[in-house]
């Protein structure tokens, strides 16, 4: 099954380079607004949008994510302005990813969700509370349509927790790169250099992205000398949070840009 | 129990009572979860993947030490020595005129150490955590029972413990903070979302997911990712067990009807699973209804939520058309919670048990009766159990057995209730979660205390770990 994820991916591993994946949020601090913020991103560098579902319980991020999708929960922003967020930055021609929690999905209706994410353009979805394990209607939904389903690695899965979660995975597999919730650290660590080498090695050589803590050029030129893609949450919303607006992201987009050029991908 | 001691752990029986009739197969109960932590199509696992390890880790060293003679042996005297188990049953003949003339009996585990049923499960996975080679707890907690146990278990054992609870509730429950507080533990208000249970369950898990390695999560409740559902269950179980007993001991009958309070479900399953066999006796959830639940200002969860996804498991929740969890509200800290436990859910569906909404004010009216009637202070939380009683006792009448279970005390609740009657007095009700955090004196700590935090000696220092809230900007 071919992959839109996949195909960016390794568009840029021909460049010689790593994918710039970019995370905001839909409805922060408006829903037109974080439209165009990702607009920006692309305008920018990034090569793939994740585009955030707002949620109550954002479990797995820090304080910065928190702050912002808070504000688009209480305006009630859905899935309605998700996929608009989506056609919008398939048209301004960046790969756009969901990023969701389950329970919107779910709510949603997973097959629904399936039809109309591909409808609106939408290249799959990354699910970070949801394990392959309890994965079954969305790899059905996801396998009927052709959508990319990306799931997550950590420091702490086992080498055969790797290889099923690998196997699962269509478009890439996101390594969380250090032990804990988004935002933005000091130093990326070398934990997510050997979780690259691990999962590479556990099944298939797939496209592996590193997460969590990367918010730098400098930065994103160490993530991308050993990963095929590199993903900034976090940095882009403190843009945003900080009132730099469009223009702030558009900027850090391209900081991150020329970094992940500056470092050759291993071949 | 006239020397009969029953401790029996998911199925997994110390010292049987005596021979008595209608004793259930022990294991009979435990034909759920399924291995991967499913009830029906609820429960399961909904959790980043840098946790999954750590929840294979809790759930092989769990089936390693439930059955391990020496755990059962140290367990058993903790809950004999510590706790003061088996807690009694107490007959309440003059609050039972208000119930329809049926009998009321009482599980006293108002009566435990630290005034609540909480302590049962928190010295189960405390032995747990040192079992594991692990020297940090955290906790979640709303009314701070939770808390206040897994504080003085961590004392006990010696583990550094850090307590998140919600910052509405640390002003609603200020004595719970200043017990932590006394205990060693630190508290932190979690300032986040609704500032209640659900957002405390958030930054406990936020804190998991960094400190793993020296860190285990204490869950109060019979909800959360698989193992938490069956591990807690098993831990609480006994005070079914003990109530099944000493009824057949003393009535030579099992009651008709059972009932507790549901917040997350940890003391009704507790009280629950030792009868759920006997197909002839009914079970009772109540739920908190808080305004009424045709007001949306409620936490009955089973009774006005859907089913769906939070906190690492599939159960009811309270959201809305986006899925977002909605508030919940109750004048119960403890029962003031959007989700339930995925154990709950599936005997709701399979009819086994049955879930009814309870106001604040019918909780309150039974907490008063109580009071008044027996001389005995009800927590809140348990007064929803009691006003089920009332309801449930008119409906079947003067020859119907009823078990409630009393799961905490009302210590706690001295302040939330002297508020409501002072006001109930002058003007109507309309906000009575307003009027508990006004009545409340704030998170400071108690006498004689500072604002220091201190770790219990030769812990890990909560200095080296990073709060949940702050998890991500200094990792």
């Amino acid at each position: 099954m071919s992959s839109a994820l996949a195909e960016v991916i390794g568009a840029a591993r021909a460049e010689g380079r790593a994918a710039l994946i970019a995370y905001l949020p839909v409805g922060y601090p408006d829903v037109d607004t974080s439209i165009a913020a990702m607009v920006a991103a692309v305008e920018g560098g990034a090569d793939v949008v994740e585009i955030g579902v707002p949620y109550s319980d954002p479990g797995m991020d820090g304080p910065v994510i928190q702050e912002a999708v808070d504000v688009a929960v209480r305006a009630g922003v859905g899935m309605a302005e998700v996929l608009r967020a989506v056609t919008a930055v398939a048209d301004a021609g960046a790969v756009p990813v969901v990023m969701s929690y389950w329970n919107p999905i779910e709510r949603y209706g997973v097959d629904r969700f399936a039809d109309d994410l591909a409808a609106a353009g939408g290249a799959g979805a990354i699910t970070p509370d949801l394990i392959p394990d309890e994965a079954g209607p969305w790899l059905a939904a996801s396998d009927r349509v052709g959508l990319d389903r990306v799931f997550l690695v950590a420091p702490s899965s086992t080498d055969a927790r790797l290889a099923a979660t690998v196997a699962a995975c269509r478009g890439f597999v996101y390594a969380a790169s250090t032990m804990g919730v988004t935002g933005s650290r000091a130093t990326v660590g070398d934990a997510a250099e050997r979780l690259v080498a691990r999962t590479r090695a556990a099944a298939g050589e797939p496209p592996v992205c590193v997460g969590l803590g990367v918010s730098t050029g400098d930065q994103a030129a160490e993530v991308a000398g050993f990963a095929d893609g590199v993903i900034v949450g976090s940095a882009y919303v403190r843009r945003l949070l900080d009132g730099h607006g469009a223009a702030g992201v558009r900027s850090l987009s391209v900081e991150l840009a020329e970094g992940v050029r500056r470092a050759k991908v291993q071949a | 129990m006239g020397g009969k001691e029953v401790l029996t752990l998911g199925g997994m029986t110390l010292s049987a009572p005596a021979p008595a009739p209608d004793v259930p197969d022990a294991t009979a109960s435990a034909q759920w979860p399924d291995a991967t932590g499913h009830f029906g199509v609820f429960g399961g696992r909904f959790v980043p993947e840098a946790l999954i390890a750590a929840l294979d880790e809790l759930t092989a060293a769990y089936e390693a030490m439930r059955v391990d003679p020496a755990f059962l042996d140290e367990y058993a005297t903790l809950q004999r020595d510590y706790t003061g188990r088996p807690s009694p049953i107490t007959e309440v003949p003059k609050f039972a005129q208000h119930c329809g003339g049926a009998r009321v009996l009482l599980k006293r585990e108002d009566l435990n150490h630290t005034g609540s049923h909480k302590i049962n499960n928190v010295l189960g996975q405390a032995l747990l955590t040192k079992r594991i080679g692990k020297t940090r707890v955290i906790a979640e907690t709303g009314a701070g029972q939770h808390g206040v146990a897994t504080a003085t278990a961590a004392a006990l054992m010696g583990l550094s413990c850090t307590v998140y609870m919600g910052e509405e509730d640390t002003r609603r429950q200020a004595l719970n903070v200043a017990r932590m507080r006394l205990l060693g533990a630190e508290v932190i208000p979690v300032t986040t979302g609704s500032r209640t249970l659900k957002d405390a369950i958030n930054e406990a898990f936020r804190d998991w997911v960094t400190n793993v390695e020296t860190t285990n999560y204490v869950f109060g409740t019979v909800a959360g990712p698989h193992p938490f559902p069956m591990m807690v269950r098993d831990f609480q179980r006994v005070i079914g067990d003990e109530a099944r007993a000493q009824l057949l001991e003393r009535e030579q009958r099992l009651p008709d009807v059972v009932l507790a309070c549901v917040g997350g479900g940890s003391n009704a399953i507790g009280i629950f699973t030792a009868f759920v066999p006997d197909e002839a006796v009914r079970l009772v959830g109540l739920e908190a209804g808080g305004d009424g639940v045709d007001t949306g200002r409620h936490a009955a969860t089973i009774t006005g939520g859907d089913p769906g996804v939070l906190h690492g498991a599939r159960s009811y929740l309270l959201q809305d058309d986006n899925g977002q969890t909605v508030e919940s509200h109750s004048i119960s800290a403890g029962l003031d919670y959007p989700g339930v436990g995925p154990e709950h859910a599936f005997l709701h569906d399979i009819g086994r048990a049955e879930y009814r909404p309870v106001t604040d004010a019918e909780a309150m009216e039974a907490f008063a009766l109580l009071c008044r009637t027996e001389g005995i202070i009800p927590a809140i939380e348990s007064a929803h159990a009691l006003a089920g009683a009332m309801v449930v006792g008119r409906e079947l009448g003067p020859d119907a057995l009823l078990l409630v279970n009393l799961s905490g005390r009302g210590d706690k609740d001295v302040e939330t209730a002297s508020a409501w009657f002072d006001l109930a007095d002058r003007t109507a009700p309309t906000d009575s979660d307003e009027r508990a955090v006004e009545a409340g004196r704030g998170a400071e700590p108690g006498p004689g205390m500072d604002t220091d935090q201190h770790t219990t000696e030769g812990a890990v220092s909560n200095d080296r770990a990073v709060a949940g809230q702050d998890a991500g900007e200094q990792a």
